[in-house]
């Protein structure tokens, strides 16, 4: 049979096909709607936040950082409770990394500060001796693009419906606004404001009192989110 | 054409393709070299301000030996290749000639963007998957391309029996493009909102979905970029070179379909106690060691084919090249099972034995066998004898020694850390904070470092040798029967 196939080109690639594609379709269709549900609690990134995991992508902080604390004890005692499918039901693309060269952020934000943060991403071996990670002085001068991230809010809200604008735990409130371009920006600066507050910059401070959001600002708006 | 004439062969693709091998392969492993470097001295990543950094370098290293050197090896091959066991020129088919020129010219062009836009950050973050939507398209577009050049010599052949090069190349084929297209299935924002980055997009899929399918991807791209066309390779270069029989018929055909039938399971142990259900963990782990059978048959299949006729290693490097790299596929696919058991894994995910495991695949089998394809081809294609055989010895052994340096440190610095991060003390407390798990690190990132640098002055010896070959080798009046005639 093997040898009437290595004469029929067409019949020999439906057959390749095939042999490869079932795994597939066995593995990854069946759980797709399960895999996809929130947990109770978890919400949409706010427009700077998602501005923030857009900076973290740009300078593949995943290259180094993993998302995903498995269900070990050394790892909960180190990061905090193990994650959960739910928890990432609005990460698109998903973080978790493939490589620990520095430890794990799924919940950072419940043990470092924006303080923290400032100083890390301007000289890592200030506040973590011996790191080997290099400093991301660009982010201080660089402005973040919150165009973009509203552009991914709106796609996401209209394409997979996405609980924006909505109240989602019920106690009749918006839980996380998007609105119009124009508002969204404008309640992406005061979250920023709010950041800046306990920043030391002043370049960065300035920056935002004139209405403008360098990326550090944003990306720590998404660390602090990690939580 | 009569029956017993001899044909000629176009090989002007198939060089082209070989020059962006070597080009790629050059870039990608000084990448990959400073990337080394940079994690024993941090102080390397502002050689180039925020373009310099290990977290905007990686992709670029990842995705320019893969889809740079690799990618090109394959084609350049394939074009050399198929033309051969397929008895048929490029040259009886302006068509195929056409596809063939603009596949490599849009592959070229989609490579080069790729490092223009890796630089500038613009990336989706999926391993392997970096490139934005707009060069997603463009690779979609020189893959059919090369589809096309597939099934149309495969058309015009006059050999009627497939050879075995030929499965393995239009499973790879058929595969990462089945792999690619539903990975990279993305919005773009711009388009949907008017707002915002005309390349920026959103997954299609959300958290451990994505995650699911990003490895279901990331595997078996791997698999079907690396593991698969390489087989071709061998397939073909091994028996040619030794001048020998493929060992086993049988066992070709049970290690192809054992393989095709096995290798896309085994993407899920890579999400081994992560948030993927627990029945696709343990399929993603059983699968892999199963793995073992198909990829040992074809390794065995090779290093059999040299049965009786062991006395070419002394006599011909170019045979000691593709023998290690079969023992390096043999290594490389007993390790990857090792690590897929669950409570290996557990010790292993997130090290840099991981790392360790990649590199002793793609430095041993991977860039071996491309290197010795390119230096089988290179004097049939510009009819010219090997430029220094003697080069091309003191390589292997400078190269073989590399990858030792590589994957022992990398071995040891992995189960060093994983160790590390889970001991406690006798009260039951963490014993290491995680910074000492990274300075513990330092001297086998230093020893890692030298590996890749030796590996890379073999690199450049390579390219050397195949540069003089085509310029200033001895002309041969006739191409050789088998063992590749080579200068002292």
């Amino acid at each position: 049979m093997f040898h009437w196939l290595e004469q029929r080109p067409f019949f020999f690639a439906v057959f390749v096909f095939v042999f490869v594609a079932f795994a597939g379709i066995i593995e990854i269709i069946p759980d797709f709607a399960k895999q996809s549900r929130p947990v109770v609690g978890t919400k949409p990134y706010s427009v700077l936040e998602l501005t923030g995991r857009h900076v973290y992508i740009q300078d593949s902080c995943n290259a180094c950082h993993s998302q995903l604390i498995r269900p070990f004890k050394s790892e909960t005692d180190r990061y905090g409770m193990y994650s959960l499918s739910g928890e990432y039901a609005y990460d698109r693309p998903f973080l978790w990394g493939s490589k620990r060269t520095g430890p794990d952020l799924m919940r950072v934000g419940n043990y470092r500060t924006t303080d923290w943060h400032e100083n890390h991403m301007l000289d890592p071996q200030s506040v973590v001796p011996g790191s080997i990670m290099p400093a991301y002085k660009h982010m201080f001068t660089n402005i973040a693009d919150i165009e973009t991230a509203y552009a991914e809010a709106y796609t996401v809200k209209t394409v997979f419906a996405t609980p924006y604008d909505q109240d989602i735990d019920g106690d009749g409130e918006i839980d996380v606004p998007l609105g119009t371009l124009e508002e969204a920006k404008a309640s992406a600066l005061k979250e920023a404001q709010a950041i800046a507050a306990d920043m030391k910059n002043q370049a960065v401070k300035d920056a935002v009192a004139n209405g403008q959001v360098p990326e550090i600002v944003a990306l720590i708006a998404y660390l602090n989110s990690l939580k | 054409m009569q029956n017993g004439a001899q044909i000629e062969y176009d090989y002007s693709v198939a060089k082209a393709f070989t020059f962006s091998t070597i080009l790629f392969g050059i870039i990608g492993m000084v990448i990959g070299v400073v990337l080394a470097f940079q994690m024993a001295y941090p102080e390397l990543n502002y050689l180039a301000g925020e373009y310099g950094t290990f977290s905007r370098l990686r992709p670029l290293h990842t995705n320019g030996v893969a889809f740079g050197f690799c990618l090109s090896g394959i084609f350049a091959t394939w074009y050399y290749v198929a033309q051969r066991v397929l008895k048929v020129s490029l040259k009886e088919s302006p068509f195929l000639m056409g596809v063939a020129k603009l596949h490599f010219i849009l592959y070229f062009i989609t490579i080069l963007l790729a490092v223009v836009t890796l630089f500038m950050g613009i990336t989706t973050s999926k391993e392997y998957a970096e490139l934005e939507w707009p060069l997603d398209l463009l690779v979609v577009v020189w893959w059919v391309l090369w589809g096309i050049s597939i099934f149309g010599l495969i058309g015009i052949r006059r050999e009627r029996t497939l050879y075995i090069s030929i499965w393995y190349y239009i499973a790879s084929f058929l595969t990462v493009a089945m792999l690619y297209l539903f990975n990279n299935m993305e919005v773009p924002t711009a388009l949907v909102s008017g707002y915002g980055d005309w390349y920026h997009s959103v997954s299609m899929y959300a958290g451990s979905n994505d995650a699911l399918v990003e490895w279901w991807y990331g595997h078996n791209a791997v698999g079907f970029v690396f593991t698969v066309p390489i087989i071709a390779m061998i397939y073909y270069f091994l028996p040619k070179e030794s001048g020998q029989n493929v060992y086993s018929y049988k066992l070709s055909i049970l290690a192809f379909w054992g393989l095709l039938f096995v290798y896309l399971w085994a993407g899920g142990h890579h999400l081994i106690y992560s948030t993927v259900p627990d029945w696709m963990q343990t399929m993603g782990s059983v699968m892999s060691v199963i793995l073992i059978l198909p990829s040992w048959g074809s390794a065995i299949n090779m290093l059999l084919t040299m049965k009786g006729e062991w006395q070419q290693l002394q006599t011909n490097p170019l045979i000691k090249f593709m023998i290690l790299a079969s023992t390096f596929y043999m290594l490389s696919t007993i390790e990857g099972p090792i690590q897929s058991i669950k409570s290996v894994n557990a010790i292993a995910h997130f090290t840099d034995w991981i790392p360790g495991h990649v590199h002793d695949g793609t430095l041993g089998w991977v860039v071996f066998m491309i290197m010795a394809a390119v230096f089988h081809m290179v004097p049939r294609m510009y009819k010219r004898e090997l430029y220094s055989k003697s080069m091309m010895d003191t390589q292997f052994w400078l190269q073989t020694t590399a990858i030792v340096l590589y994957f022992t440190s990398m071995w040891i610095a992995g189960i060093t850390q994983g160790m590390m991060w889970r001991a406690y003390d006798e009260y039951g407390s963490l014993v290491y904070s995680f910074i000492d798990t990274v300075n513990v690190l330092h001297p086998y990132y230093v020893i890692r470092a030298i590996g890749g640098l030796l590996y890379l002055v073999g690199v450049f010896m390579f390219a050397y040798n195949i540069y003089k070959t085509a310029t200033a080798g001895r002309i041969l009046d006739k191409e050789p029967a088998n063992a590749t005639p080579m200068a002292a």
